[in-house]
């Protein structure tokens, strides 16, 4: 839930030079801690597989086991380690998340770049069709894909691409749009260039910022949306370790081992919450607020 | 405010044939009359997305409902009983003319477990109403704390009250929400043991028979949505209060608890409603979620329930109920948005 959604202001030649950009992220206490918490998260998913003392599908004591020898967290629900379970756990979360933005774009990209440059019927075509997949809500039209073509992480990563890119085709169509006029963009059009390398090289560049701006809120519901599938039980399958997932999994030994409930949440949270301050920094470095 | 009085715009203007203005509650209907129409064709096209993600994919519904070990015999007596053998627009066609008659077929899952009459209609209801009750309880709580905590960040602007409200909203609104409901369990249950983890309603009570249950839900569900409708009520506060009209009204002498809830107050709230429809839509994702995280048994869990089971059938009915609820919020919202803020009636021609 944000209120962004307008490119107003970003594309003029008033807005802030790159340096002058960076000079203001960085001189803000909330963009450096936002970096700082994501580095650490995804330090802990990539690095974790590589370092967890045990198996992530092997028992090592009885289930839902205090922190104790050889367990600094614990067991699970069916007695492995929960330490282990959350150091492999956050791979498959950063996958999904980074497959999913990475297609979201490049779909939602390519429709709004398309539609904003065409000064055909092919705009509203592209837009109205577009349209057709925000007539559910996101998570209702998830779950449906899910009924309809059976569980796995492809239709996982392919319906959540689905909920998110006419977001994103909407924004690049709003800035795309806005330049479209601009003299460089006719230049190339008046030297007959094809419309894929004006989109690549002359309008991409450009509405840059928009995209970026964009980027924070998208990403993060890309992970709640990931997460919230996998805590439903309807995204990853046992013994796959994903926090999401664990979560789910260890509510019945709540009172017995809080922790193997407590980490993975944490970590969940501390992802969602630093991309958000990232994307909330860039944004108010690019002189726009919704804050003030 | 009522819908009768003329918008002021006009009558200042003077500028409108005194014909509109004689007149001002049709614009509205006509309003209304156009969004209702662009609802259906939304539902519509809808209602063909449902069909085709549940239908057009791979993967037999009979075969899957029953499981491999199934014969092929009882296979093809299922699909007989669900119609599936018709060809695709027909039975689209059978689907939609039942819906439009409160028909929406039979669960597959029951049906291939034996249950004679197993209609879709019936088995929604009650968790249809559980599900209701639960997002009435949390839209009664999140509209005046988001008015009242969206003002008081405003008039402290830049004080402690206003950053409370600020990364509040930040924090809050980007947990996904069962861990922010995970994070309350831990709390209030494992810490302090003063609240139940679960909000079980056994079978014919009413979810309101034991309000302690439901505390922990309708607190998630503000939790992520509060700080950011008191976001976004504050923003509308400020810009309020910027306003010539509120410096003319201090320099007239009113106080300003006056100002503030007679002139910010009131012109702030046209993009709050809007903010607050847009909250009664992040329900319906949220609402699954949490009711799966509390074992609440509402529209949300059977959802989830039903996708797990891969009860097609079941899966199509709820998904085209709650579309067409999710439509017919929405046109509320707007209408409410264009009753409270005359300015904008006045653009609806």
């Amino acid at each position: 839930m944000s209120a962004v959604g307008s490119t107003r202001g970003l594309l003029t030649p008033t807005a802030p030079t790159p340096a002058k950009r960076r000079r203001r992220f960085l001189a803000s206490g909330e963009g450096i801690a936002g970096l700082a918490i994501l580095l650490f998260v995804v330090a802990v998913a990539l690095i974790g597989p590589l370092v967890a003392p045990h198996a992530l599908d092997a028992p090592i004591g009885p289930p839902g086991a205090p922190p104790g020898d050889g367990a600094p967290l614990g067991t699970d629900v069916l007695g492995r380690d929960v330490l282990s379970r959350v150091l492999y756990g956050g791979l498959s979360v950063l996958r999904l998340s980074v497959a999913t933005i990475a297609l979201t774009y490049l779909i939602g990209g390519t429709i709004g770049m398309l539609a904003g440059l065409s000064r055909s019927h092919l705009d509203p075509l592209l837009m109205r069709t577009v349209d057709i997949f925000l007539s559910l809500p996101s998570l209702l039209l998830i779950l449906l894909l899910i009924a309809g073509a059976g569980q796995s992480e492809v239709v996982l990563i392919v319906a959540i691409v689905l909920v998110l890119f006419p977001g994103a085709a909407r924004i690049v169509r709003t800035a795309t749009l806005e330049i479209s006029t601009a003299g460089y963009i006719e230049a190339a059009v008046g030297r007959g260039e094809r419309t894929v390398a004006i989109m690549r090289r002359e309008v991409l560049p450009n509405i840059a910022p928009a995209i970026l701006a964009d980027l924070g809120v998208r990403f993060s519901s890309a992970i709640v949306l990931a997460a919230s599938v996998n805590f439903l039980g309807l995204g990853a399958s046992p013994p796959a370790a994903n926090w999401g997932l664990m979560i789910a999994e260890n509510r019945p030994i709540i009172t017995t081992n809080l922790w193997s409930v407590l980490v993975p949440a944490a970590f969940l949270a501390l992802l969602t919450i630093s991309v958000n301050m990232i994307g909330d920094a860039y944004v108010r470095s690019l002189g726009r607020s919704d804050r003030r | 405010m009522s819908s009768v009085a003329a918008p002021p715009e006009a009558t200042v203007a003077g500028s409108e044939p005194p014909a509109r203005a004689a007149s001002p509650g049709r614009p509205v209907a006509r309003f209304l009359r156009r969004r209702l129409a662009a609802g259906l064709g939304t539902l519509l096209v809808a209602s063909v997305l449902i069909f085709l993600a549940t239908n057009a994919l791979p993967g037999d519904v009979a075969q899957v409902v029953l499981g491999k070990s199934a014969t092929p015999a009882s296979v093809s007596q299922l699909r007989t009983d669900l119609g599936l053998d018709e060809p695709l627009v027909e039975r689209y066609g059978t689907w939609l003319a039942g819906a439009v008659q409160g028909d929406l077929g039979q669960s597959a899952v029951r049906r291939a477990q034996g249950v004679p009459d197993a209609p879709i209609s019936e088995i929604i209801g009650t968790p249809l109403r559980n599900s209701f009750v639960l997002a009435l309880i949390t839209m009664a709580l999140l509209v005046p704390l988001s008015l009242l905590l969206g003002t008081l960040a405003a008039v402290r602007a830049g004080r402690a009250t206003d950053y409370g409200v600020s990364y509040g909203a930040l924090v809050l609104g980007a947990l996904p929400e069962f861990v922010l409901g995970t994070f309350l369990i831990l709390i209030f249950f494992s810490q302090l043991d003063l609240l139940p983890p679960v909000a079980l309603v056994p079978p014919g009570a009413s979810p309101l028979a034991n309000p302690d249950a439901l505390v922990l839900p309708v607190l998630t569900l503000l939790g992520v949505s509060l700080a950011f409708c008191a976001r976004q009520v504050r923003a509308g506060v400020i810009q309020a209060l910027r306003q010539d009209y509120v410096m003319m009204a201090r320099l007239g002498g009113l106080r300003e608890r006056r100002v503030l809830w007679r002139y910010a107050l009131r012109n702030a709230l046209g993009p709050t409603v809007q903010t607050f429809a847009l909250s009664i839509l992040y329900l319906f994702g949220g609402i699954i979620v949490v009711e799966s995280l509390f074992a609440y048994p509402g529209i949300g869990q059977l959802l989830v329930q039903a996708v797990s089971t891969r009860d097609v059938t079941l899966v199509q009915g709820i998904t085209l109920v709650l579309a067409a609820i999710y439509i017919a919020v929405n046109i509320v919202a707007d209408l409410i948005v264009v009753l409270l803020v005359p300015k904008l009636r006045t653009g609806l021609r």
